[in-house]
């Protein structure tokens, strides 16, 4: 079943199209990424699906449009727009008893056992917490909360690789099950990797990619070539090419590993990889047809 | 170990059962209360106000017999001058809190949490916008003048206690306090009073500063006042008339001239007048447009981004 369909969405701001045609289809049970670099529409598009802002086209979220129907929708979604949100005045144990009052799906006592887990004291002020811990008592919030759809907006930006690693562990070991689903945008694709179940690059309010990770892995081959068969291996028509440590390393798109094999070491590239090797073929093929 | 397990496990249970059938006033209530939490001025002010002046009050009791052995040859109606001025002063010092509070807090209310873009998480939470600026609404038009009538009649009480006290030690009649000062008379009289001129006459101006809060992008309070003031300006210098400047007065003060006669004071013989205040036309038109206010404001918290 799918959670959210998108079809032809698109938001201007005056003549700049912020999201031009997005096509997209999230199931039930995915865990999907959405990655694009700054300024590409993620944040429009996730403030689209969570009826925060106004959008032409159409858009279904658990079978409601979301600009109209945000009050039913925040029952069953629950979102991170952004990282420091959470009121700065407010104690963690106010938050606590806010959150319990309004939900009807928050679980307290699961936010506490989340909390309990972690340096957050009860009485403090989110003012007095670091940027870490209020990631951490925003993500226990929205754990808490038995929603079916999960959305989380560059919930990472600005954390130190140790709370960033901690996030993403928490949120599979102690939240994702199969009938959860969830959409994350960021940066930092290679912390990611391994959590997707889809990935789906957008660029300049387009969606340029979008495959699950299954997909991506029998799609995409990497060649580190020996130097001797290079032209061999540029005769297949890579999709990217960059050198590391004098070595080329090449990216195929639907190419036969076996053809490709005698040419060097095949491997699975990882999504930071494919992500540059598809914006820069972006940007060739935008910088030669003429504005 | 088990055994408490199970135990939260039920009572998770239990929470989850009563918690899914929520009552539609619930989030309203828990709105309220977040604003509270936030805006600390709104009972703190008051209780402030009410303390420095109880204080006063105290320092000046020794001075009590005094007065009331100068006035027992005087008139009845002036006996009551020397005790109830306090009271009114009182009284008084609290509507003006009351309403400064409630403009400031109006101000800020919807301004404030686009500012810090708490209004992302805030909009998390499966509650709509008009119930959120509804529980805004309340802050001035319910909790402010609640407050106001509740510390008036707990700190007259007081005072009506700690008076008779030093009036017995002094050895004069105590009796005359309680009777010439009508208690209840006079928490009644004030329960009007707010509910008439603060609540119902006085609510286009919190609603229409709750507008302004939750259009404008920066500097409320000039939003709020510049105009009005300009326009009052402008009139005054092109045409060399003052009619919205009266009109505005009217906005502000037509309520007190309503409610009752005589003297402004409900405490000092004015007679209410409920019937002449609820068939003013004003009044009427006035809660239109502080409906209107409120609905845009919902409108526009669904539309503004933070800024």
């Amino acid at each position: 079943m799918s959670l959210i369909e998108a079809h032809a969405l698109r938001k201007s701001y005056g003549s700049f199209a912020a999201l031009d045609g997005i096509n997209l289809t999230v199931d039930e049970g995915r865990i999907v990424g959405l990655i694009g670099p700054n300024g590409a529409g993620k944040t429009t598009a996730l403030n689209a699906i969570l009826g925060l802002t106004s959008y032409q086209g159409n858009l279904r979220v658990l079978g409601c449009d979301p600009w109209n129907s945000r009050k039913q929708l925040m029952r069953d979604v629950a979102f991170i727009a952004d990282v420091a949100v959470l009121p700065r005045w407010i104690r963690v144990v106010e938050l606590l008893e806010f959150v319990a009052g309004v939900h009807p799906r928050f679980d307290r006592s699961k936010a506490e056992r989340f909390l309990a887990k972690t340096t957050v004291g009860k009485h403090s002020k989110v003012r007095e917490l670091s940027k870490g811990m209020v990631a951490q008592l925003h993500l226990a919030l929205v754990m808490a909360v038995d929603a079916r759809l999960l959305v989380l907006d560059e919930p990472t930006l600005g954390l130190d690789i140790l709370y960033r690693k901690q996030f993403y562990d928490s949120l599979l070991n102690d939240y994702f099950d199969r009938s959860r689903t969830i959409l994350v945008s960021t940066h930092q694709v290679d912390e990611i990797q391994d959590v997707l179940t889809d990935v789906i690059f957008i660029d300049r309010g387009r969606i340029v990619l979008s495959c699950s990770m299954e997909q991506f892995e029998s799609r995409y081959t990497e060649l580190l070539v020996r130097p001797e068969q290079l032209d061999a291996a540029r005769a297949l028509k890579p999709i990217h090419e960059r050198a590391v440590l004098g070595r080329s390393i090449l990216l195929f798109q639907e190419a036969d590993r076996q053809h490709l094999a005698p040419l060097g070491e095949i491997r699975t590239p990882n999504v930071a990889d494919l992500f540059v090797a598809v914006m820069s073929q972006q940007n060739r093929t935008t910088q030669g047809v003429p504005q | 170990m088990s055994e408490p397990n199970a135990l939260s496990q039920s009572s998770v249970s239990s929470q989850l059962a009563t918690s899914s059938i929520l009552a539609p006033t619930r989030p309203f209530y828990w709105s309220v209360r977040r604003e509270l939490w936030e805006y600390r001025s709104v009972y703190l002010a008051p209780l402030i106000a009410t303390a420095v002046f109880l204080l006063g009050f105290l320092v000046s009791m020794p001075m009590l017999p005094h007065h009331r052995h100068g006035l027992s040859a005087s008139p009845a109606t002036q006996q009551l001058q020397p005790f109830l001025r306090p009271y009114e002063v009182l009284e008084g010092l609290l509507m003006v809190v009351g309403m400064i509070v409630g403009v400031v807090y109006c101000l800020d209310a919807l301004h404030g949490e686009r500012r810090d873009r708490s209004i992302l998480f805030w909009k998390s939470m499966p509650v709509s916008d008009l119930a959120t600026v509804l529980s805004k609404a309340a802050i001035p038009l319910v909790v402010l003048p609640a407050i106001v009538v509740g510390l008036s009649i707990v700190t007259h009480f007081v005072m009506l206690l700690v008076s008779s006290f030093v009036l017995a030690g002094s050895g004069l009649p105590v009796a005359p306090l309680w009777s010439e000062v009508s208690f209840v008379h006079n928490s009644f009289g004030l329960f009007y009073h707010l509910l008439t001129v603060h609540v119902l006459w006085h609510a286009p101006f919190y609603c229409w500063f709750l507008l302004i809060s939750a259009w404008t992008r920066r500097a409320p309070f000039l939003w709020a006042f510049l105009p009005p003031i300009t326009i009052a300006i402008l009139e005054k210098a092109i045409f060399n008339t003052e009619h919205f400047w009266n009109y505005l007065m009217y906005r502000l003060a037509g309520g007190m001239e309503a409610m009752s006669t005589g003297a402004h004071s409900t405490l000092l013989g004015g007679h209410l007048t409920p019937l002449r205040f609820f068939s003013t036309p004003g009044l009427w038109g006035g809660l239109l447009f502080a409906a209107a206010c409120l609905y845009a404001a919902a409108r526009l918290r669904h539309y503004r981004d933070p800024i």
